[in-house]
């Protein structure tokens, strides 16, 4: 069975200086994948390289078997990928509405059905349709972000660092409505720092050192490696 | 000196729909392509010379001259960025605001090559004020600030009600995120540049009414229209609205107690304050 | 007969391009080092101006005046104005983004431009500053512009091996680090507010001594002289022409974009006779069209910045 998203020896970085420097990876239909790392390993730099916003030098990316290297994310988005990045990832200025119905730009159909898709799976959000985002907590404002990239009804769902900064009960939260989304058949590739309780549910997870990966292997049994326990899990 | 003060008000308001128009431009140029755009003031000018070739040379009464010349400001604009900024997307925000400056002179000199440097006027009748006490208002002045009003809520409605509004506020709140999002960021800067250039255009043409026109119109003003677009916030057309009216109004009462000659130092003093104090404007942007 | 116009007319012309020269060093300090874009030179350039022909003219009822000074210690002064100006300009200033501090300098510029219009006592207004002595007056006209140049000359040695030195030194790789990286220079515990201020104030200082020098020069000065056009637009363009950053491009884009500007006019010499009102234009219109053309192919101009590596210092 092919790959959804494959990434092959890829390298690339920002303005010449290269931080990925081989990057090997692959989400198949359906796969919770959880990428974890040191700070500064290239965890965002990766995601972002998929999405065509850091240059690639060598290697290729394949979406559903296409080659996607530097394509622009204005392209990618129509074909079934959605991106929600570490921050800034929410319209400050706009209401929730307009955030989530903005994320389906691409469609030239009305989204009525995908929002309410999105309001079901985050009910808080329904009575705050008119709110400016700018104005929501940290919690609310992810989960904003996340429906806005659900609105295209996106195959693979990129997510960097969902739960940074959220308190222990948004973060479960937030977790749990990912494996809902999952649920439905859409696969997710995750950067996660709270690496225990992303690890307990990822199909498989990747380690990343150095701009390169270093081990890959299924969630529970990453999490029971005594050395990367060790390192990134705090004992 | 309350009819002064309600005097001067009026002429603020009128004076502040201008600063306004022209500020909404720069406040969503400014969030979109992340510069401040110095040749503001020459489309504004811009603007007012094509409404004089309509009243003027063609004859056509004003209501049609006006569209006319926002239909054409705006042509302009999308051909200036097509032709110049378009290749200077990658440039760092500095060189855009060079270019700019460069652009703005040499819009001011295809002005004064076409049209010459002296003071027009659109027409030479005299129209008296009417008189409320012992106000005076003038009847362009009601008229002025009766369009600008129309074209602030028409405004209103293309941000919040089409989706290319909505995608322009989006964009000036973050390019880079309305990039992921997968809105054509291309398709959403030309419509920037058209419906700045047709509020520059409507300014311009105001403020010709108001004054004379001449190559440095728009120019003079650009003060106060950056003043008013940092007031409200970068990259927010409402507090760019707000903050023209409220500078209007604020240079016009000023000379009150300040020699009018000072009046575009208020302008500075408020640009100066608010960078100091509120760097994100008084209704917080960026 | 001829030669000797052609000489007077070469004079005029390299003493004209060597006070924008000047200019353009001290553009090149605020930009080209420390990345602070300033669109006020045409403030900076009158107060120096302005400054000079104060102090050094005869008495008159239409302006101060009277002190009678020599060129060097008005001119000094001048420059020392200028840098007052841009000090007390640059504490609030100087630490916002570059592109509202540009925004913040027209406001200087333009307020500069209207006391000078407006403070008739100070200035005789818009009717401007006659009868400004020259330097070497007495001597003769030739010998006398000849002079001239060499003062001129003379200011841009000292000017420029005062800025290179300050480009080599380790203030001047602290303003590159600044520019180009501010939270790593910040974080790296370097005093950025200050380093900023002082090539700010440095560049004015410069610019003020350049309008001294213009004030002399010219004889006569109005307000009308410190168009922002003329003085902050072509000032920029020969930056961006030399290459910023880099103090013999900032000199040689000076001579070059003068002898420009000086071409023009003779292009709009051709031009039909009712076209004279608009000879000015058209010229402005090709400069603009010029900084358009640099910008989109060659944004880093004729001679680059070349950084000074330590390792490779004799
Ligand atoms: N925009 C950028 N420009 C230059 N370098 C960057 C940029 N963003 C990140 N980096 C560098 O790339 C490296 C990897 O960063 P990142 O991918 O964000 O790490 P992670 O997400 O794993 O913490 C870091 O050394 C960082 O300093
Ligand atoms: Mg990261």
């Amino acid at each position: 069975m092919t790959a959804l998203l494959e990434m092959r020896a890829v390298r690339g970085g920002y303005g010449g200086v290269d931080i990925l420097n081989g990057i090997d990876l692959a989400v198949r239909e359906r796969e919770i994948v959880v990428v974890i790392g040191p700070n500064g390993a290239g965890k965002s730099t990766a995601m972002k390289a998929i999405f065509g916003l850091v240059a690639v030098r060598e290697g290729e990316i394949r979406f559903k078997g296409q080659d996607i290297t530097n394509m622009a994310p204005e392209r990618l988005v129509p074909l079934g990928l959605s991106y929600v990045p570490q921050e800034r990832n929410v319209f400050p200025s706009l209401t929730v509405q307009e955030n989530l119905e903005l994320g389906a730009y691409v469609r030239r159909d009305d989204a009525a059905a995908e929002l309410a898709e999105v309001l079901a799976l985050f009910p808080v959000l329904e009575e705050r349709r008119q709110q400016a985002v700018g104005t929501m907590s940290g919690g609310e404002r992810q989960m904003v972000a996340i429906g806005r990239a659900l609105m295209t009804r996106p195959e693979l769902l990129l997510l960097d660092e969902p739960t940074a900064g959220l308190s222990p009960r948004a973060t479960e939260l937030i977790f749990e409505r990912i494996r809902a989304i999952n649920q439905k058949g859409v696969a997710i590739l995750m950067v996660e720092q709270n690496a225990k309780q992303a690890l307990a549910f990822a199909d498989r997870a990747y380690v990343l050192v150095g701009g390169a990966n270093r081990y890959e292997d299924s969630g529970p049994a990453v999490l029971a490696h005594p050395e990367i326990a060790e390192m990134f899990l705090g004992g | 000196m309350l009819v002064d003060l309600v005097q001067l008000t009026i002429f603020g308001l009128v004076v502040g729909g201008i600063f306004a128009l022209g500020a909404v431009g720069v406040s969503l140029l400014f969030g979109i392509l992340r510069f401040a755009n110095f040749a503001h003031g020459d489309m504004m000018t811009l603007g007012a010379y094509l409404a004089l070739v309509f009243v003027g040379p063609l004859a056509l009464p004003m209501w049609v001259a006006f569209p006319a010349a926002l239909a054409g400001t705006a042509l302009a604009a999308v051909a200036i960025d097509r032709a110049l900024f378009k290749r200077l997307r990658r440039a760092s925000p500095v060189i855009l605001l060079i270019s700019s400056f460069g652009l703005a002179l040499i819009l001011r000199s295809l002005i004064q090559i076409i049209w010459g440097p002296e003071n027009i006027v659109y027409w030479t009748d005299i129209v008296l004020p009417w008189r409320l006490g012992e106000i005076r208002i003038r009847p362009p002045h009601v008229v002025m600030l009766a369009v600008t009003v129309a074209l602030v809520v028409a405004l209103h409605l293309f941000l919040t009600r089409t989706r290319i509004g909505k995608a322009m506020r989006a964009m000036a709140d973050d390019p880079d995120l309305a990039r992921i999002t997968g809105i054509p960021t291309e398709r959403v800067i030309l419509w920037t540049w058209a419906l700045g250039g047709a509020l520059a255009a409507a300014a311009g043409i105001f403020l010709a009414v108001d004054t004379r026109l001449n190559p440095l119109l728009g120019w003079n003003v650009l003060l106060p229209v950056f003043a008013a677009a940092l007031l409200g916030g970068i990259g927010k057309p409402y507090g760019a609205i707000a903050g023209g009216f409220l500078l209007g109004v604020a240079g016009e009462v000023s000379t009150l107690v300040l020699d009018p000659v000072y009046k575009p130092a208020v302008a500075f003093a408020v640009i100066v304050l608010v960078l100091v104090y509120r760097p994100t404007g008084l209704f917080g942007g960026r | 007969m001829e030669l000797v116009g052609l000489l007077s007319f070469l004079v005029f012309f390299l003493t004209l391009s060597g006070i924008y020269a000047v200019m353009a060093l001290g553009l090149n300090v605020q930009w080209g080092f420390s990345g602070q874009f300033n669109i006020g030179i045409a403030g900076f350039w009158a107060v120096g101006s302005y400054t000079a022909a104060i102090l050094t003219t005869p008495e008159s009822p239409f302006h101060l005046g009277g002190f009678g000074w020599p060129f060097l210690p008005s001119a000094l002064v001048a420059a020392l104005l200028a840098a007052v100006i841009a000090l007390l300009i640059g504490l609030i200033c100087v630490n916002l983004r570059t592109d509202y501090l540009a925004i913040a300098t027209i406001g200087i510029g333009e307020i500069i431009r209207l006391v000078l219009k407006n403070e008739e006592w100070l200035t005789n207004g818009v009717r401007g500053i006659p009868a400004i002595p020259r330097p070497f007056s007495g001597l003769g006209r030739e010998l006398e512009a000849l002079l001239f140049l060499g003062l001129v000359v003379a200011t841009i040695l000292v000017v420029y091996a005062l800025v290179e030195r300050a480009r080599r030194s380790p203030w001047g790789r602290v303003q590159r680090a600044i520019r180009e990286n501010e939270p790593a220079a910040l974080a790296a515990g370097k005093n950025v507010l200050r380093f900023r201020l002082e090539a700010f104030v440095l560049g004015a200082a410069i610019m003020g001594f350049g309008g001294a020098l213009y004030a002399h020069f010219a004889g006569f000065i109005s307000p009308e002289a410190f168009d922002p056009l003329f003085a902050t637009f072509l000032v920029w363009v020969m930056l961006i022409a030399g290459g910023s950053g880099n103090n013999i491009g900032a000199v040689l884009g000076a001579f070059a974009i003068w002898a420009l500007w000086s071409g023009t006019q003779f292009m709009t010499a051709f031009l039909p006779i009712e076209w004279a009102a608009r000879a000015g234009a058209v010229r402005v219109l090709l400069v603009g069209l010029l900084l358009q053309v640099i910008l989109i192919t060659r944004p880093e101009g004729l001679l680059p910045e070349r950084p000074p590596r330590p390792a490779v210092r004799d």
